[in-house]
């Protein structure tokens, strides 16, 4: 996977203005990101009373995902590192609140309050150094640790997360377990490599039947939603071992006349011996020959 | 930014104990209308802060919480207005946050506290001193 915007740059400097605008102006984006939300939301797990909860929205960049929670009726805060997409945020008048913040610097906020916590697509920044001062572990013990310390006892937290490698997922994992958080890696869609998505959900406090990890979508091979277009999830079939390296444009009637003159120019040109051309050459024979 | 938020904030410069609450510099406050929910405001009114949330009402330009508030109030619907108007109508749109303990200023910029810290403010910075883990730009998977 080489095109990784965690490899690119830092994120305040990857997401500037120009693709900040475009990240927020491309449907195919807003859909996919209003989805994980939507994910998310449902491994949150809220209880149903219609009570509006307040919730972080970490790295909530020009505010898709919040925009989610507010259908829902949620209050958010959101934190993000980027000025041009809490700008973007601002022009599209988004309901919650933003700080610009760095989360590998802790999160400035008071213990106890948060009734839940998402983050999409966010958290794998952390693995990222991105100056000489930036070390991946602290930076990850300073976020889940106050994390932790801010959210409410039995909230929970869902990171949807891209992680790189095993390494990573496994070094993301392992900071939020130090930090005292109970939970797990639900992974939706295990079978397909394009629509795989990773959520890490934790749960506030000590291992109890409520902080059990729900289960996966699609985990018994069932097909992703039905809404999207089928042949995105249909296996690809390699009839052939050998298959050609470049599709060759052949029509139903063969290559045609034209093609064959042209061969026959670039043979003459090399000085080969080439039949002239006349009324039958390139013609169809006839069927009792 | 809401006052529901400053009521949220506090300062994590490193070394800070209690970095709560900010105080507020306002220069430009905005009113916006939000719909009234009750329930909402019941829930959240055990989490609040009440005099930091007077405290910061007063420092843009709202007078009208009373000092002290328990949760018997909560049945008169004129205090859940104003507790609702306080906590998510007003908005600061240009000023600056303060930290109580060292002075610190984190500006408010459209609406948006800048909570950036410098360098030598951050807590995650308490290194075992490993240079060479310090060095590595980026980890690839391998510690």
């Amino acid at each position: 996977m080489s095109n990784r915007p965690e490899l690119l740059a830092p994120p305040e400097i990857f997401y500037d203005d120009s693709e900040a605008h475009k990240y927020t102006s491309s449907s195919r984006i807003i859909d996919i990101q209003a989805r994980l939300s939507e994910r998310a939301l449902e491994l949150l797990a809220l209880p149903v009373d219609g009570i509006p909860r307040l919730l972080l929205d970490i790295g909530c960049g020009s505010g898709l995902s919040g925009e989610t929670l507010t259908e829902n009726g949620h209050q958010w805060i959101g934190l993000d590192i980027s000025q041009s997409m809490l700008d973007i945020a601002l022009e599209r008048e988004v309901e919650g609140d933003l700080l610009l913040g760095d989360m590998g610097q802790g999160l400035a906020l008071r213990p106890g309050i948060i009734d839940g916590a998402i983050s999409i697509s966010a958290v794998q920044w952390l693995c990222n150094a991105d100056k000489s001062s930036h070390e991946p572990r602290l930076r990850l013990k300073a976020f889940f640790g106050s994390l932790y310390r801010c959210l409410a006892r039995g909230a929970r937290a869902v990171f949807q997360v891209y992680p790189e490698n095993i390494a990573q997922r496994e070094l993301i994992l392992r900071s939020a377990m130090h930090a005292g958080f109970a939970g797990g890696v639900v992974m939706d869609y295990p079978h397909s490599t394009k629509s795989r998505k990773e959520y890490l959900v934790l749960t506030c406090g000590p291992p109890t039947i409520s902080t059990a990890v729900p289960r996966g979508k699609g985990e018994d091979g069932e097909s992703c939603s039905e809404d999207e277009s089928s042949e995105e999830n249909q296996m690809v079939c390699i009839s052939d071992r050998n298959r050609p390296q470049k599709k060759q444009k052949i029509s139903r009637k063969g290559k045609g006349r034209d093609w064959i003159f042209k061969k026959k120019e670039q043979l003459r040109r090399k000085g080969n011996t080439v039949p002239p051309d006349t009324r039958y050459t390139g013609r169809k024979r006839k069927a009792r020959f | 930014m809401r006052l529901f938020t400053h009521n949220m904030l506090s300062s994590n410069i490193k070394g800070v104990a209690n970095g709560f609450p900010l105080r507020i510099e306002a220069e430009q406050v905005l009113e916006k209308q939000v719909d009234f929910n009750p329930d909402f405001l019941r829930n959240l009114f055990p989490k609040l802060e009440w005099k930091a949330l007077v405290d910061g009402a007063r420092a843009l330009g709202y007078a009208e919480l009373p000092e002290a508030a328990d949760s018997s109030m909560l049945e008169s619907e004129e205090f859940l207005r104003k507790v609702h108007h306080a906590l998510l109508e007003l908005h600061l749109e240009e000023g600056a946050l303060t930290c109580p303990e060292t002075g610190r200023k984190f500006p408010v910029n459209k609406g948006i506290p800048n909570m950036l810290l410098h360098e030598d403010e951050e807590t995650s910075l308490q290194l075992p001193g490993s240079l060479v883990s310090q060095m590595l730009v980026r980890i690839t998977g391998k510690q």
